[in-house]
């Protein structure tokens, strides 16, 4: 049974919950922890942080709280190591405007770092997944292909593209929703561990309509598609493949290109719907705030029960 | 020739890929086998040996993948078996690039795949004879050209690098020329009708 006051519970597979406290204020809650993706403790922390972070942004809300998740193999690494992941997610809460107010460590074989983050939105301005339109246009804030260039990482190769990776995961999505409130957003979600099929078919599905993504229109980390086709695709790329049945490719998709769109993201973009008439002008205005990567990258079709095409 | 099996059960993405590439390196010619025991990772390494132009057959016992692929021979065949048999005997392999990125679509993807074709050419056997680049496939040859490095290195075994002189003006590059020699369009249709040429 659900609560009168949740606006946004678990059934809609949304980024965060939505909890109405009173007419003019509504709570966010969020939480999410994993594993090192960089090998450098500092940027790890950073990149847990935005990534937890990112949830409360998608709701459209403004991050107030956060409390840590640590888990740490205690006398097997440095207390350095667990110190600077800490200060990475500090500074990145910092640069958010919130504050970190408490947090829980426990004892563990392989570090684990996130955060459980607390913000606030007015009731009637939260985006969710599931209000996109037929006519709609999506926007995509960051470009695509961090667990392939994860997987490159550890295979010591495409430095390039690793790069590139680790500074656009490492980057908050504050910009991307503040400049997005002046326009008539009506979905959002941000890009994570269903890679960018998995986040658009949610938001088709729970919008009840059917999706059209442009495979050349899409923003990709340099040396992306180079690794992809390498052979330096992630298992949980193969696993969004197969659950995503409702996702057909037209056949002038490069395998590679596939490849990307079911590659599970860590602090991946913000996708919006927003009204086609608004979209150039959303780009422009992202664009000017330094989101440079943002790109029109699909529409919305028509009603329907979440079938995506890939052209 | 020698076989190689290499053992990659147990191991955690990206692991079975890195052990083939090592595998790859470490063998001039002969039989490698890759052994698996998931999906993801038998779909990665049979994308790796594409990407280096082997070919690769998977046999499936007991949900473990058996993939072997020959370092060698293959990729000769592969290159004589295309020949056409309409050109003269002394006709040599040649590639005209027509433009600083590959394929039509995205342009960032193209900049992409030009730059991951020119690499994956340096591993091809035999190499091409001629290299000739028209229109905005000259600037591959300037200075800050991104596939400066692969071409310079083609020019340094022996395939000789023509870029377009009339292109080079257009674009106002010719000072920056950086690998090969510049041409004429005599050349370039001389040159393409009496060779086995393929044309990007």
């Amino acid at each position: 049974m659900q609560h009168s006051n949740v606006l946004v519970g678990i059934t809609t597979s949304d980024d965060a919950g939505v909890y109405k406290l009173n007419e003019t204020t509504a709570l966010v809650q969020t939480v999410d922890f994993f594993t090192p993706i960089v090998d450098d403790p500092y940027l790890f922390g950073q990149i847990a942080a935005a990534n937890s972070l990112s949830d409360i942004y998608a709701m459209g809300a403004t991050p107030l709280t956060a409390l840590n998740l640590v888990a740490f193999p205690n006398g097997k690494l440095p207390q350095e190591v667990l110190l600077a992941i800490l200060r990475g997610g500090q500074d990145k809460v910092a640069e958010a405007g919130a504050v970190i107010i408490g947090g829980h460590t426990i004892d563990d074989n392989e570090p684990k770092y996130g955060l459980a983050v607390t913000g606030t939105v007015h009731p009637d301005r939260v985006w969710t997944n599931a209000g996109a339109q037929p006519g709609d246009v999506l926007v995509l804030t960051k470009a695509l292909g961090t667990g392939i260039l994860a997987s490159a990482a550890r295979a010591g190769l495409f430095p390039r593209g690793v790069e590139a990776a680790v500074a656009g995961m490492a980057a908050l999505n504050a910009v991307a929703a503040r400049v997005a409130t002046d326009f008539t957003v009506h979905a959002c979600t941000d890009i994570t561990g269903f890679g960018l099929s998995g986040h658009v078919y949610e938001m088709a599905a729970g919008s009840k309509v059917s999706i059209i993504i442009d495979s050349t229109a899409l923003p990709l980390l340099p040396e992306a598609a180079e690794a992809a086709a390498m052979g330096l695709v992630p298992g949980g790329a193969y696993a969004n493949r197969k659950y995503l049945e409702s996702v057909t490719f037209a056949d002038t998709v490069p395998e590679p290109i596939r490849d990307i769109s079911f590659d599970p993201q860590t602090s991946g973009g913000l996708l919006f719907a927003v009204p086609e008439g608004e979209a150039g002008e959303l780009i422009k205005a992202l664009q000017a705030a330094g989101v440079a990567m943002a790109s029109k990258i699909g529409c919305v079709t028509s009603e329907g029960s979440g079938k995506i095409y890939v052209r | 020739m020698s076989d190689k099996i290499i053992d990659c059960r147990g191991m955690a993405c990206p692991g079975p890929v890195i052990s083939t590439k090592k595998a790859i390196e470490e063998t001039d010619s002969g039989k490698i086998t890759i052994i698996v025991d998931n999906e993801a990772a038998k779909i990665n390494v049979t994308k790796f040996a594409a990407a280096n132009n082997l070919g690769s057959a998977v046999e499936s016992q007991d949900g473990h993948y058996y993939i072997t692929m020959i370092k060698g021979t293959g990729q000769a065949v592969s290159a004589a078996g295309t020949a056409s048999a309409s050109y003269p005997a002394d006709s040599v392999q040649v590639y005209l690039i027509t433009q600083d990125t590959l394929g039509h679509g995205s342009p960032e993807l193209g900049a992409v795949l030009i730059k991951a074709f020119m690499t994956t050419l340096l591993e091809v056997k035999p190499a091409p004879s001629v290299i000739m680049m028209i229109n905005s496939g000259v600037k591959l040859a300037v200075n800050g050209s991104p596939v400066l490095d692969q071409l310079t290195t083609l020019a340094g075994r022996g395939v000789t690098v023509l870029s377009c002189g009339t292109c080079l003006d257009y674009y106002q590059c010719k000072t920056e020329l950086a690998v090969g020699e510049v041409t004429n369009m005599y050349t370039i249709v001389e040159t393409i009708s009496q060779n086995k040429t393929v044309t990007l």
